[in-house]
């Protein structure tokens, strides 16, 4: 019995040395060799100081930039430690909204930001897509689907003072289809596409 | 449901059945001992460590130390992990601040990570320094994972043995799953997942700027190292609170695929590695296709439920149509880079074998799509299972489907040449009876007691759901949730952590008695009325008893929860 302990003491202690330091200190020499961008978290940089990284969503109100997925994530309400309040894109703490497909809470929720889309974009083209009615599950989503930039396109074009089709063919540009024709959907990085947005034409 | 949808199904299972034989043959030869390419490298390493722990590898052990041997490893680990978290704010490698975790809390996080559960009762941004990812939540993720398969190898020794006494050596079985299998395997995963985009890093969390000019906090640290044996260990527990879902964890569709196949390419192996080690891959065969079979009806069901949508959005207004435009159907809890197929696809892989972790959040998943999960839970999680866990509990459940014939045709049940005897299936029964007891008392205590009830959220079916979903969960040693319910209480700690403890030791000491008793007896040659435990009949039969074990436990229960929410819903009653 007490040679058995004295084992497993032994294996704990040796194989925390091995897998609980050894691993991830080498696994992060190696990675910042061999992909630097990637593991300092894929950073933008631009005019020399951190704009965001470009998988992790933002939040963007401007009538002139495509707007991200409504973000369940929340932060300590400043008042009161004790309570939470709504942040979203809260990098630091990630969440989803949990809500249950029968809550009248979830359905009112969709029935606002309904409202509000449709009165931010009275020109759309196409019906609201349900990714721009729903929270992701990380509520750091940096992507929206093709269409969730489409139904943008005429309120930014209004804002910027541009052609609608100049719009079409950067969002175009900018989105990645499936990867092989298979795995996942198509999605357009927000951020990405805001910073060419705003390198292709300035902001009025 | 679409073309592309589909496809990635079927590029999925060939992927992971391509990678599996291979690992399998290799595994094989790693459990019995035999030289591979990687001994020249990890023998050396493997031969000092020993030395170092004061193992001798050809000192064998009969099935009672075996089991002692994996308690008090269990046990050394929980209390290394829970004064971990106690201290942290006193150790190094903390850039955030994170303060002590509250004792409740890290009792449960510690017995969570020592069952290869990874429940996680809490923000792991919020609350774990870098040091406690490292020494507490990585390396817990090797040595639960390493134990499961430890137990796996010694049951399969009992099939393979004859009038033995030992079942093998805890500590090499172990060691040898770290060493060979799981380090190797960790060390490729994490330089793929950082290539993809997940960091790997020390730095503070940064600071930037936005183009609005408002100012976002980005949570850093190692995470590529854990996210990688987090999934190949069937372990779940996630760095960051959303788990793979958030966009650090799993970044792109590429690195999700992987992710799929990296939970499942270990339990897929260790079946293939039971075929060799018994000289039987028909019997192998048999048990990767009702397997395959199991997952592929849970993925199927629960895309189709998420394709259809949920109706309280639909009828809005909102369009819900699948294109080459737009994911469609119910995005609530998803990432538009995943969209509904991957998204059924993690759900049902993530929760077939124990690992828990998530692309997507199920607790919003529509009634049906989510009662997928909570049913994998329920079937005991032998839909490829656990690392080792998983093999263990389809051999139990092959117990009682060879009694089960046996009863219909009135002869002795055998099973790969051993008798199985009433000592045998008695065993069996009690790891198979230990998981309904626990989830359904546990659970059933969880929406009546006052000091339990406030931690669901959801009113209505859907929060009877959300708590037997935890119990299901902690039990089976899942580890992930309906996250709606906040476990974080005194209470729920503690019951959960019960319920944990139960579904992994009370299942493994029967598992490892049943090893010893079978080791220790003779094979007898198969005879005109021994039933064949290979063919279609047998796969049918198995998967019968098992749908039918659980679904007789479990039928009310999913009546009240996710059944009548579903109707309620199409309905249009909300709650």
């Amino acid at each position: 019995m007490l040679k058995q302990m004295k084992q497993s003491i032994l294996a704990t202690l040796v194989i925390t040395l091995l897998t609980g330091l050894a691993y991830p200190l080498v696994m992060t020499g190696l990675s910042q060799v061999l992909f630097p961008a990637q593991a300092h978290g894929s950073l933008i940089e631009k005019d020399g100081h951190v704009v965001g990284s470009a998988l992790i969503g933002q939040t963007f109100t401007g009538a002139g930039y495509f707007h991200p997925r409504p973000s369940a994530t929340t932060d300590t309400d400043p008042q009161d430690a004790t309570k939470q309040i709504p942040a979203p894109y809260n990098a630091a703490s990630s969440t989803g909204s949990n809500a249950s497909p029968s809550a009248k809470s979830l359905s009112s929720d969709v029935a606002d930001r309904l409202a509000a889309l449709t009165a931010e974009n009275p020109n759309a083209r196409i019906p609201v897509p349900v990714d721009l009615v729903t929270t992701s599950a990380s509520g750091l989503d940096p992507h929206i689907s093709p269409a969730a930039a489409e139904y943008q396109v005429p309120r930014i074009a209004a804002a910027r003072g541009i052609p609608e089709a100049q719009l079409r063919s950067l969002v175009a540009r900018m989105t990645s289809g499936r990867t092989f024709g298979i795995l996942g959907e198509a999605h357009v990085n927000v951020l990405e596409l805001n910073l060419a947005l705003d390198q292709q034409v300035a902001q009025r | 449901m679409n073309a592309a949808g589909i496809l990635q199904i079927v590029v999925f299972f060939v992927l992971l059945t391509a990678l599996a034989i291979p690992l399998g043959i290799y595994m094989a030869r790693v459990y019995q001992g035999e030289r591979t390419f990687a001994s020249v490298i990890l023998g050396p390493i493997e031969r000092g460590l020993y030395k170092l722990c004061g193992i001798k590898p050809e000192q064998e052990q009969h099935w009672t130390a075996y089991a002692f041997a994996v308690l008090a490893f269990s046990l050394i680990g929980i209390l290394v992990m829970y004064g971990l978290m106690r201290l942290q704010a006193l150790l190094p490698l903390n850039p955030a601040g994170e303060a002590a975790v509250a004792p409740d809390l890290a009792f449960n996080t510690a017995v969570s990570f020592a069952t290869n559960t990874n429940w996680q009762n809490y923000g792991g941004e919020s609350t774990m320094s870098y040091l406690t990812q490292m020494l507490g939540m990585t390396v817990h993720n090797f040595t639960s994972a390493a134990t499961g398969m430890a137990v796996a190898i010694a049951l399969v020794r009992g099939f393979a043995r004859r009038s033995a006494k030992t079942i093998g050596n805890f500590y090499v079985d172990a060691i040898r799953s770290i060493l060979y299998i799981l380090l190797p395997l960790a060390v490729v995963f994490t330089l793929f997942l950082v290539w993809q985009g997940v960091p790997q890093n020390f730095d503070p969390y940064v600071s930037a700027t936005t183009l609005e000019g408002a100012s976002q906090t980005i949570a850093q640290g190692p995470v590529a190292s854990q996210d990688a044996i987090k999934l190949l260990g069937t372990n779940g527990g996630g760095f960051f609170n959303a788990n793979s879902a958030h966009p650090y964890e799993n970044p792109t569709a590429l690195a999700n695929l992987f992710q799929i196949i990296g939970l499942l390419v270990i339990s897929g192996g260790l079946v293939v590695a039971f075929g060799r080690m018994i000289k039987d891959g028909r019997q192998a065969r048999a048990l990767y296709a009702a397997m395959a079979l199991m997952l592929v009806v849970g993925i199927g069901v629960c895309y189709w439920a998420e394709a259809a949508g949920n109706p309280a959005i639909a009828s809005q207004g909102v369009d819900i149509t699948a294109s080459d435009q737009a994911p469609g159907g119910n995005m609530e809890g998803k990432e538009v880079r995943f969209g509904l197929s991957a998204s059924a696809i993690y759900a049902a892989a993530t929760t077939g074998t124990s690992t828990g972790a998530v692309n997507s959040m199920h607790d919003s998943f529509t009634p049906i799509g989510g009662m997928v999960p909570m049913v994998n839970l329920m079937l005991g999680e032998v839909i490829f299972g656990g690392v080792g866990a998983g093999l263990h509990g389809m051999i139990v459940f092959v117990i009682i489907t060879v009694f089960i014939a046996g009863l219909m045709v009135g002869r002795t049940p055998e099973y790969l040449g051993k008798k199985m005897e009433s000592k045998e299936v008695k065993l069996a029964v009690l790891s198979i009876i230990v998981f309904p007891l626990s989830v359904l008392c546990l659970g059933s205590l969880a929406v009546v007691l006052p000091i339990a009830t406030p931690a669901i959220a959801a009113a209505g079916p859907h929060g009877l759901s959300e708590a037997v979903y935890a119990y299901a969960s902690a039990t089976a040693n899942n580890g992930s949730a309906f996250g709606g319910f906040s476990g974080n209480t005194p209470y729920h700690n503690s019951a959960l952590a019960l319920a944990m403890l139960l579904g992994r030791f009370i299942v493994i000491i029967p598992t490892l008695a049943i090893a010893g008793a079978l080791a220790a007896k003779k094979t007898v040659p198969p005879s005109a009325g021994t039933f064949p435990t290979h063919g279609w009949l047998f796969v049918a039969l198995l998967i019968s008893v098992i749908v039918v074990v659980a679904g007789l436990t479990f039928f009310p229960v999913l009546a009240l929860g996710p059944i009548v929410e579903q109707l309620s819903l199409a309905a249009g009653t909300l709650f």
